[in-house]
């Protein structure tokens, strides 16, 4: 494939900034309602903090690809004589936890860096986060040229793998000539 | 309820109830009327207390109601909008208590599905509520007697296996009944008025949330945002900027810095130490400075927020070999002050006290008093038999009998007010510092000021800090100073206000207690009282609000935050309408209890320059001006006015007001 420019988007997570307030959970919950903040409910949140104050713990993570499958990972990880599980740290919308899913049908959430027509400045948990625990930054990348999964894909690779493909195409089918079940 | 579907904006539009005696727990569709009248949080609340417990209910009776309120706008995105308004009857005051927490339970209820949790009755064993969406349920909890408050949160959500509920728990001392016990819950506790003794009597222990089913809505979302984004600039702006003239603490938002700031020098020489005894002039030399320091800085680990609110008054605690505890505010001088100590004990102190769950304010408080009687004679070695020499063991010590109720710790478990009266022997002389009794903040002036005077007299909300706010604490020495602070004043909800204080001056003719004159004080005390009464109905942390000088929620854009979030039709007339309302529901609860002109009296020793005469007619002024008679009841006029007719006929047919007269 052919090497493209392309605008790399990056948010740099400084966790010793994070304050706790889960604003960015909610803003982004809110932004991602139809139409834009309409409602809000950080369970819809594509971003999620994991905050244990007791233990100092204040990690947000953010929600990447959706995986199939749970994975090995169950190591633990020490930090500054914090303890951390190899999970907290993981982007997918995965079977083994309820993280980063519709809580109504269970479809997988994925960070887009708010997206949208015109374009904002930065993403709005950066904008809210104004400790600076999270900071958005702009390059240029050259890379291959690939195709972006775009939501609908992302979502029948769901529908997919819980359902095979035969009846997922009979399914469609009858949906979509109209066919009396 | 009629069969038409109304949208609810901001709100849920559903209460959880539950019955501790018979084990009956509903989700109550509620009445969008009300929201109309009251908002939300306390104005709620005080309806529900005015049509659900009536004045012949004893604080520590089942028929007491014990009730979590949301504000309207609490998980909005309005920054924030995370206030629990925790209202019941006071074993303390025996009036209608409401404490409120910042945190995150307020926000976890509402994402549960649910504006306002009330519980009723009386559980035979000690138990916790588990509110997981529309699963709720009762749990034995007996394991977790005697455990701390904090403890008790972790443990809950270790057993739950539920790491992001949020907990409200008492520790021992609500489990005893101490009349200063408080709710506590993450960084935030519900302390003033001994609502965590109500919450132990109904042997409750704790209660867990965890809300992800219920989306909150907006009427008019485009609107709401960017008013959202206009409060969030301003605090940063804010923060840049702070109030010049002013100390430290109360410069910028929030409540009082004090988990960011080393330099307690207006603390520690301008309040007084003991039990509410003395000023230490000259306390803060260069080395109290560089030992607090060190203090301060090795315990705290972190300074962090309530939900969806950038400002960071609270801190993660960790003193080397005792668990972790969080704290905000002036609770991190109150036990140093009370026992003549360091900032080293205050921390260390107040992580047990904290487990135990009992109030900053009244806690050592009432422990000074016990030391003082003791030096006085009126209390014995009998009864301080066990104790340790030391002076801060005695605290520690004293500590450990009230929250358990041995020995002398019973009679002080119930405050200094009513452990005064069962002493005896002239204890009461030493119960100096409470209003309605309750201990009030420990600070004793010089010449009164006619404005605190009022708040202190009048105020229900018991403490100072939560009727104080927009109005300077004392005039500028310069007229320089004076033009600069008004030339950005947009909170004033008129430009009389910028007049009152341009006159104001420390000395002659214009400066207390003469100036501000009766007229001008009402108007000043009552804006100040409206906002917090704003505030506090639709759930906006007073930190971001009412209590600090020129903060981004005001008079002025409120109605359009009720407006674009709820979808009510708002100005600042209909707003202050309903804040008065909702002043006035409180009011009539206390005054349906006995409450009248007799008990609105500050400390005697408050000020050491008194005004008889002109308290008397600051007093009068500020009725009048209320809408209340000359014993503070509000009067039938008043009460129709505010469509409180209901309650203007209840005090008629109880003999409070007379009929035909007002």
């Amino acid at each position: 494939m052919a090497k493209v420019k392309k605008t790399i988007k990056t948010i740099t997570v400084d966790v010793d900034k994070c304050n706790g307030c889960r604003a960015c959970e909610m803003i982004c919950s809110a932004f991602h309602a139809e139409p834009k903040y309409s409602s809000n409910n950080p369970e819809r949140s594509r971003i999620r903090l994991i905050r244990l104050p007791l233990q100092d713990i204040y990690l947000p993570v953010y929600a990447g690809e959706y995986a199939e499958a749970e994975c090995a990972g169950r190591n633990k990880y020490i930090i500054d004589g914090k303890e951390y599980s190899e999970c907290d740290f993981c982007r997918a919308s995965c079977p083994s936890r309820d993280l980063f899913k519709e809580p109504d049908s269970g479809l997988p959430l994925k960070c887009d860096m708010c997206e949208s027509e015109p374009p904002l400045e930065e993403p709005l948990c950066v904008k809210w986060c104004i400790n600076e625990a999270l900071v958005y930054e702009e390059r240029e990348e050259e890379v291959e040229e690939q195709v972006e999964i775009e939501d609908l894909e992302r979502s029948l690779k769901v529908l997919l793998d819980d359902f095979g493909e035969e009846k997922l195409i009979g399914t469609l089918a009858r949906l979509t000539q109209g066919e009396p079940r | 309820m009629t069969g038409v579907f109304k949208m609810r904006y901001a709100e849920v539009g559903y209460n959880l109830e539950v019955d501790l005696t018979s084990g009956n727990i509903e989700r109550v569709e509620t009445d969008p009327k009300q929201t109309e009248l009251y908002l939300g949080g306390l104005g709620i609340s005080s309806k529900l207390m005015w049509d659900r417990v009536p004045p012949e209910t004893e604080p520590f009776s089942p028929d007491n109601l014990l009730i979590f309120s949301t504000g309207l706008l609490c998980s909005t995105p309005a920054p924030g909008a995370n206030r629990t308004i925790v209202t019941t009857i006071s074993p303390q005051t025996r009036l209608m208590a409401f404490s409120m927490m910042g945190g995150f339970f307020a926000p976890e209820l509402k994402y549960a599905g649910y504006d306002h949790l009330i519980i009723r009755g009386k559980s035979e064993g000690l138990v916790y509520l588990w509110i997981n969406n529309d699963k709720v349920e009762l749990r034995d909890a007996s394991h977790l007697q005697g455990k701390g408050a904090v403890e008790t949160q972790e443990l809950i959500k270790q057993e739950l296996g539920e790491p992001k509920a949020h907990v409200a728990a008492i520790g021992l001392a609500g489990e005893n009944r101490v009349f200063f016990a408080s709710i506590e819950q993450g960084r935030s506790s519900a302390s003033r008025q001994g609502i965590g003794a109500v919450m132990g009597d109904k042997r409750l222990k704790a209660i867990a949330i965890r809300g992800t089913r219920s989306d909150i809505s907006i009427a008019h979302p485009q609107e709401f945002i960017e008013l959202c984004d206009e409060v969030m600039q301003f605090i940063e702006h804010r923060q840049a900027n702070p109030i010049p003239g002013v100390m430290p603490i109360l410069a910028i938002l929030g409540s009082p810095q004090e988990m960011l700031h080393v330099d307690e020098k207006w603390h520690t020489e301008s309040f007084v130490w003991g039990n509410a005894r003395e000023r230490i002039k000259g306390y803060w030399t260069k080395d109290i400075e560089k030992k607090w320091k060190e203090t301060q800085e090795s315990v705290r680990t972190r300074l962090i927020s309530c939900y969806n609110c950038p400002i960071k008054c609270g801190a993660v605690i960790s003193v080397p070999g005792i668990a972790s505890y969080m704290m905000k505010c002036f609770s991190k001088l109150t036990y140093t002050m009370a026992a003549y100590s360091d900032l080293d004990f205050g921390f260390r102190i107040a992580q047990r006290a904290t487990e135990y769950g009992i109030d900053g304010f009244s806690g050592p408080q009432v422990m000074a008093f016990a030391v003082e009687l003791r030096e006085a004679g009126i209390l014995t070695d009998k009864d301080f038999e066990g104790c340790p020499s030391d002076n801060e063991g005695i605290f520690y010590w004293l500590l450990d009998r009230i929250v358990r109720r041995e020995g002398i710790g019973d009679a002080l478990a119930d405050g200094t007010y009513w452990a005064a009266k069962k002493i005896g022997k002239g204890a009461e002389e030493f119960a100096h510092n409470t209003i309605k009794k309750h201990e009030q903040v420990p600070i004793k002036l010089g010449m009164l000021n006619p404005i605190y005077f009022l708040m202190y007299a009048t105020g229900e909300k018991i403490n100072i800090t939560q009727i104080e706010g927009q109005f300077p604490q004392a005039p500028f020495a310069t007229m320089e100073d004076k033009q600069e602070f008004v030339k950005d004043w947009i909170q004033v909800p008129d430009e009389k206000y910028k007049e009152y204080f341009l006159k104001w001056e420390p000395r002659g003719e214009f400066s207390m207690p003469f100036y501000p004159g009766i007229e001008a004080c009402c108007e000043i005390v009552d804006w100040m009282e409206r906002m917090h009464y704003i505030d506090d109905s639709l759930g906006i942390c007073a930190g971001l609000s009412s209590f600090p000088l020129k903060p981004p929620y005001h008079i002025h854009n409120y109605p359009k935050f009720i407006h674009a979030g709820a979808g009510l039709e708002m100005d600042s007339a209909g707003l202050t309408k309903i804040a008065k309302r909702n002043r006035n529901l409180v009011r009539a609860n206390n005054i349906r209890r006995g409450m009248r002109r007799a008990d609105e009296k500050p400390p005697e020793n408050h000020w050491r320059r008194r005004f008889p005469e002109l308290e008397e007619k600051l007093l009068d002024g500020y009725y009048k001006f209320k809408g209340w008679n000359r014993d503070g009841i509000p009067t039938k006029e008043s009460l129709q006015d505010l469509d409180l007719a209901y309650v203007a006929k209840d005090f008629e047919e109880r003999g409070i007001l007379k009929n035909g007269q007002s």
